[in-house]
């Protein structure tokens, strides 16, 4: 029989015992709206919290330093004794900005830029703050940080703005939303190289440590006026190997460009091999997509420099919402395997109610697969509109639960979020699946019903 | 008129039926020859076998042992979708109860073998609307077959049997629902459809008189073997 005749003569004699098919057909969709309400669940809290780590700038930045932070200059380490070798002393690469522009040119790479921070003294209105500033990268911009920002971000990367961090705005005004538009003005240090042609010609660190001191950098007081342009909550780059806790940001380059002196100069100084050229304590590197986080963190290394991201952390979550997922689809599919048994019962009963009409079809030519592949086809019917409505079903309860959720968070004064997402993928697979459940379920209706003798059947009162 | 070619030839078939423990033999080495385009009458009483032979040479079970062969193919040697091809193909039944699908219109039901033959809706349409329009039945095409009386029942189930064009016609009891006007009507039909379409009609009946009226020829059955044949003159006689 043709495809399209089996389909016609399913529906029909779905339509004929439209109760009990209509209640079987229930069944499977509920047993398939508790999957898909569940699977919806596992894949929405996933996307809310991918959405989330991403806007975070976690997962989608490599950490690099130089291979010297490790061993120290020449390969030894600075407080062991020397190590007895006879190879030589690797050259390793200074992380400067030589080196910046090289990840500038890595593809996949969106920003690259170096920790700036340094203490300041914050004056506001005839009052003195002592606080930490932070050069914040124009990629920051994108994190959830900034997504309940009091006033503006920085007009542009060089605006002569700052933005301040909610606590420390409370102390220059019991009414921090008045501060917006405000200038303050920063005291910082400015660090200034000096020639250090003899300290290079030292060879002894301490040594170069001593000469630093007393003439290798000079220090030199500056102001700098700064409007306010918003205020947030929370440190943009809390939490990424201690480059947080800033309580005023500035935009990089407005930060880069005042060479204020930052605790590390020092160290930096003598990263520079005592020459003066400038280096890195370590540059961050913002890359397109966490998916390009491994690409750009292997050519990094392969560069000579270490490479440190959050990818690993990544993929456990990942690991663990995949397993979240298996459970609750496990728990989902229950019902399904409950509904399944409802459509062996409906085409069992259907048999027997119509063992004549079978001996009739096998009289008038119908071949045991034409027979079974009637009831087959009936099973995947009832599999079929199941699946749908099941889909729209279990659509609904995730509607239903983000909205409750929603209201909840509400009056907790927490944004609304969607802890519920149905993927096309998702709605498809559910389809497919009722339909290979029912299919299952069939096989052994329609494997009975196929072997009926036409003569008994055709007895059969 | 019937020929003289042999059409189907059942040699020395039986057919056992296990109840239990005892072993019912409803045909009994019985061997019979039908030729192309007779009316045959099976007649014998309940029991006697005849029902158990006409579901045998109709291909819907198959002997215990003995061959039946059709233009020279034994049954007995098809596997299960031989048969069913040749019972969609060769075959065409009617039966004492109808047996038309109650969820369906009579126009569904005729179209029923076409669909497993496969026939291409067009065609499909131009045969059923022929074959109900030979049975007379073409005003009735979209009712169902609880609102037509027991004669249009079996007309019905005529067209059905028909829209195949088979060459052999089994019609088990098809009177035996119907009062005797009624049921001379269908024999008459059935004898119409003999004589223009050529058909060899192979019918089961236990009314003697109206086998004698109808067929061209009458085997009488009893307790599985062929006691008697008898010839017919030929033409109904209403």
């Amino acid at each position: 029989m043709k495809g399209r005749d089996l389909g016609e003569l399913a529906v029909r004699n779905l339509r004929e015992a439209i109760l009990r098919n209509s209640l079987t057909t229930l069944g499977v969709a509920v047993g398939v709206a508790s999957l898909v309400a569940m699977l919806s669940l596992g894949v929405g809290l996933q996307t809310l919290a991918s959405e989330r780590l991403t806007k975070s700038g976690l997962f989608d930045a490599v950490f690099v330093t130089s291979r010297r932070d490790f061993r120290g200059p020449g390969g030894e380490g600075r407080d062991g004794p020397p190590r007895k070798s006879s190879a030589p002393p690797e050259k390793f690469k200074p992380l400067d900005e030589g080196a910046r522009q090289q990840f500038v040119a890595l593809p996949n790479v969106v920003d690259v830029y170096p920790q700036i921070r340094f203490l300041t003294d914050v004056r506001y209105q005839g009052n003195s703050y002592s606080t930490n500033v932070l050069g914040v990268p124009e990629s920051s911009r994108a994190t959830s940080a900034f997504d309940s920002i009091t006033g503006k971000y920085f007009s542009s990367p060089t605006a002569e703005e700052a933005i301040l961090q909610a606590d420390f705005a409370k102390e220059l005004s019991p009414q921090p939303a008045t501060l917006v538009g405000q200038e303050i003005t920063l005291r910082y240090a400015e660090r200034r190289a000096v020639s250090s042609d003899e300290i290079s010609k030292e060879q002894d660190i301490d040594k170069q440590l001593d000469e630093m001191m007393s003439g290798g950098i000079s220090i030199v007081s500056r102001e700098k006026k700064l409007r306010i342009a918003g205020i947030i909550e929370s440190d943009p780059s809390a939490g990424i190997g201690g480059f947080g806790g800033g309580r005023v940001f500035l935009p990089i380059r407005v930060a880069e460009q005042l060479h204020a002196a930052q605790a590390n100069d020092v160290q930096d100084f003598v990263r520079g091999g005592g020459s003066g050229k400038p280096t890195y304590a370590a540059l961050t590197i913002r890359v397109k997509n966490p998916k390009n986080v491994q690409q750009v963190e292997d050519a990094i290394k392969k560069l000579g420099f270490n490479a440190f991201s959050l990818l690993d952390a990544a993929r456990s979550l990942r690991l663990v919402f995949t397993v979240f997922d298996l459970f609750l689809g496990l728990f989902g599919s229950l019902a399904l395997t409950v509904a399944s048994l409802g459509i062996i019962n409906t085409l069992v009963m259907a048999i027997l109610e119509r063992r004549r009409e079978i001996g009739v079809l096998k009289a008038l030519g119908a071949t045991d697969g034409d027979v079974r592949s009637l009831f087959f086809a009936e099973a995947g019917a009832m599999g079929l509109f199941g699946g749908i409505f099941g889909v729209a079903l279990g659509w609904l309860i995730g509607q239903a639960l983000t909205w409750g959720t929603t209201i909840y968070l509400r009056r907790q004064d927490l944004p609304g979020v969607k802890i519920s997402f149905v993927p096309w993928w998702l709605a498809a697979s559910a389809i497919i699946f009722a339909v290979a459940v029912s299919l299952v379920a069939g096989l052994y209706p329609a494997g009975r019903a196929a072997r009926l003798n036409p003569v008994e059947a055709l007895r059969y009162e | 008129m019937p020929s003289t070619q042999t059409l189907i030839h059942a040699e020395h078939v039986s057919r056992d039926y296990r109840l239990g423990e005892t072993v019912i033999r409803a045909v009994n080495d019985l061997s019979l020859q039908i030729c192309s385009g007779e009316f045959l009458a099976l007649l014998g009483s309940s029991g006697s076998g005849k029902s158990t032979l006409l579901n045998l040479m109709a291909g819907l079970d198959r002997p215990t042992s003995g061959a039946i062969h059709v233009r020279g193919q034994n049954l007995a040697a098809l596997d299960s979708p031989g048969l069913a091809r040749y019972r969609r193909e060769t075959v065409g039944m009617v039966f004492q109860s109808f047996n038309l699908l109650p969820r369906m219109t009579l126009e569904e039901n005729v179209e029923l073998p076409l669909r497993l033959a496969e026939v291409d809706r067009a065609e499909r349409s131009r045969r059923v609307a022929q074959a109900l329009e030979h049975v007379r039945l073409g005003a009735r095409r979209q009712h169902r077959p609880s609102e037509l009386s027991g004669g249009e029942q079996q007309r019905g189930a005529l067209a059905r049997a028909l829209v195949n064009e088979p060459a052999i016609l089994f019609a088990d009891e098809p009177t035996g629902n119907l009062d005797s006007a009624t049921g001379e009507q269908i024999l008459l039909l059935l004898r119409e459809i003999q004589d223009t379409l050529g058909m060899t009609i192979i019918m089961v009946t236990h009314e003697r008189p109206l086998a004698e009226r109808f067929a061209n020829r009458i085997a009488v059955l009893s307790d599985g073997r062929l006691v008697d044949q008898l010839a017919m003159q030929t033409g109904a006689r209403a």
